[in-house]
């Protein structure tokens, strides 16, 4: 049986179209997902996104127990402050990418993806030393996303926590509709925006709260089909498509959160070794130049020859072509470079193109 | 959703509708349009094709999925639509009409008999519910 966040009904009365996702019944789409992802572009959109999973490390030791565990250098944020890391393997593979937030010296609050919640947990939880707790606190939080040009007035209403002091990738420990709220300028759409986390009982008050005072903003409920969307146009990276055990972060273009000069960390020495071997593939986006749609797990070709594959593919709604993220050999990846995709036994032309697909005008 | 009669139907949410010569044209439902979301890709076979029974012919694309075509009948394409294939959304506005896909001439008359007419496609789409 998938669970159901709490603002299920709230799906429910909007006609969202309810699937299941990484175990969770979530909407995939409420008017349409072309609508919905032009609304989030071009307007404002509202996002549930309480699949999501977070722990909470405390305790004296958690930040130098932390810098041990991720890529990226914790000791580098303040408190109020996130930071977008990966957690690997000995190996060097992804666990998983994640946000940290810095609550205090000794207070992290971290946002997992859904279906790696339990394990991530217990990766975090069997790593951690004494005098570190580590909770999952997942069931306690209703997570909203709001995305887009007009996101801040309508979250300032309810809020006395001044939203303009808030910078990309910081957060304030503040109230929304006077419930404690963790409300962090962060997203997962290329939009400016917010993503708070609050009581899981207060998110449907909260939820209806955000849609009645955005509709003079033409706010409109964006389901998992847009948000997916949105993020390949910015080729963020997604578990189980960019990043997963078998594909490190150096290979997947997160090398900018791969810190090998900080004190040793869990895969440093495989990444290490990787990298003085020579990396053998990168990411790159591709545009398709014919009609057909690139889709995950289609190969990529060059003069028959098989060259890479496609992690994540889709219509884009903005620029009205197919775009895809995929992994190539890595003396290929040279913006400009002709590709083909395999579509269905044809060769489709693509080429590689400056990724994110989209930059938001403003 | 609308099933007309006149036309038969199968498991797949395809249609087929019986036209003069032993052919028929064939489109997807309704129901498979509403479920698939806006459709922006359509793919067709080439003229002269032979199909088999419940052979893939093509594929329907939303935003997000593909969906594989299967050919109610065997028979021989003698005909596509090509304003679909330049506006797919047809698929979406006009299932039965001005969406259509394929024109077949079929190889055996009698496969029209396996095939579910409005009632029994209606209810067999509400069991799905």
């Amino acid at each position: 049986m998938a669970k159901k966040t709490a603002l299920y009904d709230e799906h429910v009365k909007l006609k969202g179209k309810m699937v299941e996702f990484g175990g969770w019944d979530m909407p995939v789409q409420y008017s349409g997902l072309a609508d919905e992802h032009e609304t989030c572009r071009t307007k404002v959109g509202l996002f549930d996104v309480s699949h999501m999973g977070e722990v909470r490390v405390r305790g004296r030791d958690s930040l130098a127990f932390l810098n041990r565990l991720v890529t990226n250098n914790v000791e580098k944020i303040q408190d109020s402050q996130a930071q977008y890391t990966v957690m690997c393997f000995e190996e060097g593979g992804c666990v998983d990418d994640l946000i940290i937030h810095r609550m205090g010296p000794e207070d992290f609050f971290i946002c997992v993806n859904a279906s790696n919640t339990e394990k991530d947990y217990e990766w975090i939880k069997n790593h951690s030393p004494k005098g570190v707790s580590v909770e999952n606190v997942s069931p306690e939080y209703t997570q909203i996303a709001i995305q887009g040009r007009h996101a801040q007035p309508i979250l300032q209403k309810f809020t006395d926590t001044p939203l303009a002091d808030i910078k990309y990738y910081w957060f304030r420990q503040g109230r929304v509709l006077d419930k404690e709220a963790i409300i962090a300028r962060t997203g997962y759409t290329g939009e400016d925006g917010f993503e708070i986390y609050v009581p899981w009982h207060s998110g449907p008050a909260i939820w209806s709260a955000l849609m009645d005072e955005g509709q003079k903003h033409g706010i409109k409920p964006c389901g998992l089909g847009a948000r997916d969307t949105l993020r390949t146009e910015m080729k963020y990276p997604l578990y189980g498509h960019e990043i997963e055990k078998d594909l490190n972060p150096l290979e997947a273009g997160l090398g900018w959160v791969v810190k090998l000069d900080k004190p040793g960390f869990i895969g440093k020495k495989a990444l290490v070794a990787l990298k003085e071997s020579g990396l053998r593939r990168s990411l790159v986006g591709l545009r398709s130049l014919g009609k057909a749609i690139p889709r995950q797990g289609y190969v990529v070709e060059t003069a028959g020859t098989p060259v890479g594959v496609v992690t994540s593919g889709t219509l884009s709604p903005c620029l009205k072509y197919g775009i895809a993220i995929a992994y190539v050999d890595r003396n290929l990846n040279a913006i400009g470079t002709k590709l083909d995709v395999v579509v269905r036994e044809q060769r489709v032309p693509h080429e590689i193109v400056e990724t994110p697909f989209y930059k938001r005008p403003y | 959703m609308e099933f007309p009669n006149g036309l038969l139907y199968t498991k797949d949410h395809e249609w087929a509708q019986p036209g003069a010569d032993d052919t028929v044209t064939i489109g997807i439902t309704d129901h498979a349009q509403e479920a698939l979301g806006e459709v922006v890709y359509v793919e067709l076979p080439k003229i002269g094709r032979e199909l088999k029974e419940h052979e893939t012919f093509g594929v329907v694309e939303s935003i997000k999925a593909v969906s594989d075509l299967f050919s109610p009948v065997a028979g021989k394409v003698i005909d596509t639509n090509s304003a679909v294939t330049g506006e797919p959304g047809l698929v979406n506005s006009s299932a039965y009409k001005d969406g259509w896909l394929i024109r077949v001439k079929l190889a055996n008359k009698d496969a029209l008999k396996s095939l579910m007419d409005a009632q029994k496609y209606t209810s067999f789409v509400q069991d799905l519910k």
